[in-house]
């Protein structure tokens, strides 16, 4: 029978189907992080079980550490009380840590894939909803809640019933300026916040074989702003060279028995879907979000839409657009904007700073701006060194900071301040998610950058086009 | 994480008919660096109940008095999505409610509720506006939630809907059951199949 990838991966994992009840469904690897893993090592101990597989969960300081002066204590006592118990629990339970200046510290959804922990055809689990982006290598990920990460911790399960399944066709080729993000952000504006709400997503087409694999990342990684449980590609070629020789992937004869299974992983011919959407790559600019959610989002040389042209109630829009202080018919180019974030496990990696540095080189941040660029992990930061980006970015009057979660949930001091507009590379424009009372933009790092050097929301084939012609 | 067992719930409900709920304005993330579930009813909501300096913000139907002691929440559509922080049905339960009904809500919020013990009770759009318009014509309106029968019912007017649970999940709420029991009580089987797994 033709089956999807999604079938393949979650059924090999069913340890058994519970009458009228979920699967108990078999993770193969679990990241755990300093805010949702404490409440779950409280439970486990209290009720005197012990960590079945500690060599499956790996853990990382990522989401309330500074992103300055990462070698001095952590001031914030709160967030120290948590980096503390995130190493005492991994220590005490034979985890692997790695904690703030570890050199594989990072955000978890940046070193997982780097340390070749994220593998095809593999389960991946962690108390965070952008675990999805895991979903790139054809592996099935998605986000827990902390009794869940108790389960995983104590049992190696969790008990979750199968998502529907939906596939997301994109074919064609995306145009100047138009990065993974853009598509992404393309994708949630259609399908709405809530669109694939129950379904698990499969991304297919001309737009994501071209993908680069941190493409398909970013992509996968966005499953979840429109409610989906998460999104996957089938791996190929790039896939298996992006992960051959990293520290953690299977050597030798393992790889080869690995390789003969991630082969067979992909939909076949004549397998059906619970619902299916196809998109034209020539239909997506530059995108930017201008309300309180991710599907809020529209080409950034459009008007913000009427309340009643779009989906949903028109006191809930117009409650989003009062937030961020918009009206309908506005125009996002041209506004003055206050604060630009680069980074996040959406837009924190080396593609991300490659792309941001084409822009903002030979040109300077625009005064007013106050720029936060931070990498994804330690590695990132490297490679940006290597690559002499670093160069381009001091040049340009901004400041490299240490990697973290940072300004996308501003858990630390990289808070947005009440008011201010923040154009952001992150994942989330939620009332207040970048600290109380921000306001956020959600853009690529193209349109990051260029807003940046304009200190307007602008449009980055301005720029693009004019380097072109330089 | 145990919880009370539910069975048959009657009660008064706050009403919140705003879509798209995200789990960042139920907990923001700046109260998620507790290690203990301490402090969760009070930030419950933090920023639409309070204001900057503290003040409760008297319009938010959290803070109003004739709904105060409601053990019910009805919400708009696609309630919970967003983050996967547990804390935000921490945050729910640990206020004093024990039912989130809505006309949609977000997956990971949805399991999240089922394993701290609060009941996240579907109804179709049309009940859940019926529901709406009961709550502001008399904020003293009764819900009654019947777990075992799987129905939902506005007192005041007898209407009912049954809502979908599958009967796991059902049966350990009727329990005060979580899924670590069920788990635990299979270990040999999943050590076995772990022992099959090629990575």
């Amino acid at each position: 029978m033709a089956t999807t990838l999604f079938d393949k991966v979650w059924d090999s994992h069913v340890v058994r189907h519970v009458q009228d009840g979920p699967d108990v469904f078999f993770i193969d690897r679990h990241f755990i992080h300093e805010v949702t893993s404490p409440v779950a090592f409280l439970g486990l101990e209290s009720r005197g079980n012990s960590v079945l597989y500690p060599e499956r969960t790996f853990a990382t300081a990522d989401h309330n550490t500074p992103t300055i002066n990462q070698h001095l204590p952590v001031e914030d006592a709160l967030s120290a009380n948590q980096l503390d118990a995130l190493e005492r629990n991994a220590k005490k339970h034979g985890i692997s840590h790695w904690g703030l200046g570890d050199i594989n510290n990072g955000i978890v959804h940046v070193v997982g894939p780097e340390n070749g922990i994220t593998l095809p055809g593999a389960t991946i689990v962690c108390g965070d909803s952008h675990t999805s982006t895991h979903g790139a290598f054809g592996a099935i990920a998605f986000g827990i809640g902390t009794s869940e990460v108790e389960m995983v911790l104590s049992t190696q399960c969790i008990m979750q019933s199968k998502p529907k399944k939906m596939r997301i066709n994109v074919n064609g080729k995306l145009g100047l300026g138009v990065t993974p993000k853009d598509v992404a952000l393309y994708i949630i504006s259609k399908q709405t916040t809530s669109g694939a709400t129950g379904y698990f997503v499969e991304y297919a087409g001309d737009v994501f074989e071209d993908m680069t694999m941190e493409g398909r990342m970013t992509v996968c990684n966005l499953s979840i702003e429109m409610g989906a449980r998460g999104g996957m590609i089938a791996p190929d070629q790039k896939t298996y060279d992006y992960i051959a020789g990293r520290a953690q992937t299977p050597k030798g004869a393992d790889w080869d028995k690995a390789m003969e299974y991630w082969k067979t992983l992909k939909t076949d011919e004549g397998a059906t879907f619970d619902a299916e959407f196809n998109y034209d790559a020539a239909d997506i600019e530059p995108m930017i979000t201008y309300g309180t959610n991710p599907g809020m989002g529209m080409g950034v040389t459009k008007d913000i839409p009427t309340a009643e042209s779009v989906k949903g109630g028109v006191e809930t829009y117009r409650k989003s657009l009062g937030y961020m202080d918009f009206h309908e018919g506005d125009s996002m180019i041209g506004k003055k904007i206050d604060f630009v974030f680069l980074g996040s496990c959406t837009n924190g990696r080396i593609e991300d700073f490659r792309a941001f540095c084409s822009v903002v080189k030979g040109r300077k941040k625009a005064d007013h701006v106050t720029a936060w660029l931070v990498p994804g992990s330690h590695k990132v930061v490297d490679q940006i060194k290597e690559e002499g980006l670093d160069k381009i970015i001091t040049e340009a009057g901004f400041v490299l900071r240490e990697p973290g979660c940072s300004a996308c949930l501003a858990m630390n001091d990289d808070k947005i301040p009440a008011g201010k507009l923040s154009v952001s590379t992150s994942n989330r424009n939620f009332e207040g998610r970048q600290g109380p009372g921000s306001r956020t933009l959600l853009a690529s790092p193209l349109v990051a950058a260029a807003s940046a050097v304009e200190g307007v929301v602008t449009d980055p084939r301005t720029i693009l086009t004019a380097n072109a012609n330089a | 994480m145990a919880y009370d067992k539910f069975e048959v719930l009657t009660s008064t409900a706050y009403p919140l008919p705003i879509e798209n709920v995200d789990t960042d304005q139920i907990i923001p993330a700046r109260f998620l660096k507790a290690t203990e579930r301490v402090d969760f009813d009070i930030n419950f909501f933090r920023d639409w109940r309070f204001n900057a300096d503290g003040t409760p913000k008297v319009d938010f139907p959290l803070n109003k008095d004739i709904y105060a002691g409601s053990k019910i929440l009805v919400g708009g559509r696609n309630f919970g999505s967003g983050s996967s922080r547990e804390h935000a049905a921490w945050s729910v339960y640990d206020f004093g409610l024990r039912c989130v009904i809505s006309s949609e809500f977000a997956d990971i919020f949805k399991n999240n509720c089922l394993n701290v013990g609060v009941l996240p009770v579907q109804v179709s759009a049309e009940f859940a506006d019926k529901l709406f318009a009961a709550i502001e014509a008399d904020p003293k309106t009764e819900i009654k939630v019947d777990l075992p029968n799987q129905t939902v019912t506005l007192l005041a007017t007898g209407e009912s809907e049954s809502f979908d649970i599958n009967l796991y999940k059902k049966d350990n709420m009727l329990n005060g059951f979580d899924d670590i029991d069920y788990l635990k009580n299979i270990e040999g089987e999943i050590t076995e199949f772990a022992s099959k797994r090629p990575f």
